[in-house]
């Protein structure tokens, strides 16, 4: 079904700068595989090594956030909002 | 890509990322950086100063959970501007990025870090991740004299 993608700032010049994208998709997982299907440059700023989204890397369905929902498995129905939003971390040398 | 970026700020916001860091010493202090991006100039406009959201660890660490992401790019649009990058302080440790920085990073922002020492400001600098996230770039400042009204 349609849902859309909103792209954050740091991550549309990857994606021909467009801040909204539609796919037909019918989970979260479904419809970020065709984004980073279309998008390949994305893929690193979303996941790590282990293929798992990076722990900085939220992604919502309208204003739940999937961690709290079933994650990919999250079912979308027609005109969800599918948003990524940042978390911004660092700090120093120190572990 | 942007080989040479540059952000360009003024001294009273770069006194105040100052002074934030020695507010939240010997804690991290971070905080959004507001203004507007250009090809070759970004330039910060306005600060907005947030709370570091690391409970654990908030003497060498700092978090901006995605509630204040939020928040921070309202503000902005309310201001007529855009988040462009986001600053926080190294209390006792120089004004480089980390590897936990690098690791944590997001493309395309201005990463500016204030070192402290001894509840001391000391150097500012920034920094831009490499698109294939491999390193941090420093990024040239150009720091304008303060506009007087």
């Amino acid at each position: 079904m349609p849902v859309k993608v909103l792209i954050p700032t740091p991550l549309r010049p990857f994606a021909e700068k467009q801040e909204c994208i539609q796919f037909d998709a019918r989970t979260v997982g479904e419809a970020l595989d065709l984004l980073t299907g279309r998008y390949g440059e994305l893929r690193k700023h979303l996941y790590g090594d282990d293929g798992r989204l990076r722990n900085f890397v939220n992604v919502y369905v309208n204003d739940e956030d999937i961690r709290s929902l079933q994650k990919d498995k999250t079912p979308l129905k027609e005109g969800d909002i599918i948003s990524i939003i940042p978390s911004i971390a660092g700090g120093n040398f120190l572990v | 890509m942007i080989t040479d970026p540059m952000l360009r700020l003024n001294e009273e916001l770069v006194n105040r990322i100052r002074a934030h860091g020695v507010e939240c010493y010997p804690h991290e202090c971070c905080g959004a950086l507001l203004g507007r991006d250009a090809e070759s100039v970004r330039e910060v406009l306005d600060l907005l100063p947030l709370e570091n959201r690391h409970g654990a660890s908030p003497r060498n660490r700092f978090t901006i959970l995605p509630d204040d992401f939020r928040h921070a790019e309202k503000v902005a649009r309310e201001r007529g501007l855009d988040p462009v990058g986001w600053y926080h302080s190294h209390p006792d440790h120089p004004a480089l990025p980390s590897e936990f920085d690098r690791a944590h990073a997001w493309p395309w922002y201005s990463y500016v870090i204030v070192s402290v020492e001894q509840r001391q400001p000391g150097q500012v600098t920034s920094w831009r991740l490499a698109e294939d996230r491999a390193r941090f770039m420093p990024e040239r400042m150009e720091i304008a004299a303060r506009t007087r009204v």
